[in-house]
């Protein structure tokens, strides 16, 4: 196979797994999250998708694994690998802008900008409320009903919502 | 007593992950029993993220030993004496104060240790401990503040959470003892040597004793013998439980 062509295989390779979405938050896809790492090829043509797992009992891995082998058999990739790699350790830091974005008009508060070094007993984060914007909501639990997500209400306009977690 | 794995690197991380396991399945112990909803959620990811970081460290240990085994012949196919976990881990529940207080006790621990096990000679381990601490920075929060609203609650909660403390206390030295596999572990730049944490457990551990207007108690003795695979009573029962499917059908999957 030419240089040219197996480029462009690995170029679809790349979108097709780009494609698959986390089941918890659907609308987000692993390409959003960074736990897409690398789609790679060796000699033979053999492709290997590189992922980085995201908080240590995410029990959403496995089944982002299998999604990921379903939509490359889909384009003609049969015999694709996943790994899952430790190194680089994953962090809300690497989420794509659009992440972002698409947290909070799904009504979830993204995760504060840098992945928090926040020790016993500092402030809470200031979190915005994602539905009226204020900036005085109080924290509920830092556990919720995902491993990723905490719980806040918002003091202004009295809704509770989910903050994606820092981490 | 034999060597956990025919590899100390492996023979050490599995250690990390016996505590963790154990924990994490006294943990589960609380599920619909927890005095609120929100705790009853928080203590599930509390053990979520234990048994999440059990499986990381038991899958690069039986890769570093050459692949034959596991992380579920490890969890789940071995007897007590293989189970290298300090005694804290294993004690049972008791009441919430003494869940709070061992969970205390053990984050303030295992915090430190994760933050310095991030810079381990081996990336994947380093990967892991880096992910492990952000989430053990989370379980030290909860637990401290819990410590706090106890201790300084009513006059009831203060005296549990003081009884929790004084008797899960002689358990604390053992999570700081380094023996042979530390001591290996840490001069290769692979692992970290337990004795060189004591001063941030104290630290956070004092701060919220403090808080908590709680007295720390003395330093007398230590319980140990886990490390080793000498296990307190406790431990049988526990295993009994955690491995009654696989001990009644073998090799069954899902």
């Amino acid at each position: 196979m030419s240089a040219v062509a197996s480029a462009d295989r690995l170029k679809i390779a790349r979108a097709a797994a780009a494609r698959v979405a986390d089941p918890e938050l659907p609308f987000l896809t692993i390409e959003d999250l960074a736990v897409l790492h690398a789609v790679e090829a060796d000699e033979r043509g053999q492709v290997t998708v590189t992922i980085l797992p995201t908080y240590s009992g995410c029990p959403a891995m496995n089944v982002i694994a299998l999604e990921i082998e379903t939509e490359l058999l889909k384009v003609g990739f049969p015999d694709a690998r996943v790994t899952i790699a430790n190194a680089p350790a994953w962090t809300t830091d690497r989420m794509s802008p659009a992440a972002r974005e698409k947290l909070l008009s799904n009504g979830i508060a993204p995760p504060e900008e840098r992945a928090a070094k926040r020790r016993l007993f500092a402030a809470a984060p200031i979190v915005a409320c994602p539905r009226c914007g204020a900036r005085d909501p109080e924290r509920v639990s830092e556990f919720g009903s995902t491993a990723c997500k905490a719980l806040w209400r918002c003091r202004a306009c009295r809704e509770p919502f989910e903050q994606f977690k820092c981490a | 007593m034999a060597p956990a794995s025919c590899d100390p690197r492996a023979a050490w991380l599995m250690r990390l992950g016996d505590a963790t396991l154990m924990l994490g399945h006294r943990l589960t112990e609380w599920l619909s029993r927890a005095p609120t909803l929100e705790e009853d959620i928080a203590l599930a990811n509390l053990s979520l993220d234990l048994i999440g970081q059990t499986r990381a460290f038991y899958t690069r240990a039986c890769e570093l030993e050459g692949g034959t085994r596991d992380e579920s012949e490890l969890a789940y196919r071995r007897a007590e004496p293989d189970y290298r976990n300090p005694l804290l881990v294993e004690q049972p529940n008791g009441n919430f104060a003494d869940t709070i207080a061992r969970h205390l006790l053990f984050s303030a621990y295992a915090h430190p240790l994760y933050e310095k096990l991030a810079h381990s000679t081996d990336a994947e381990t380093g990967g892991i401990a880096v992910r492990s601490a952000r989430e053990m920075a989370y379980h030290l929060r909860h637990s401290g503040e819990w410590m706090v609203r106890l201790g300084d609650g009513t006059r009831l909660s203060h005296e549990k959470a003081q009884a929790a403390l004084d008797d899960l206390w002689p358990y604390v030295p053992e999570l700081f003892e380094a023996d042979e596999l530390d001591r290996e572990a840490a001069a290769s730049g692979f692992g970290v040597d337990p004795s060189t944490l004591r001063g941030e457990f104290d630290a956070a551990v004092n701060d919220v004793i403090s808080r908590a207007t709680l007295t720390k108690p003395a330093d007398s003795f230590g319980q140990r013998g886990g490390k080793s695979g000498r296990h307190s009573e406790w431990m049988g029962h526990m295993l009994a439980q955690m491995q009654f499917l696989q001990r009644a059908y073998p090799d069954a999957r899902w």
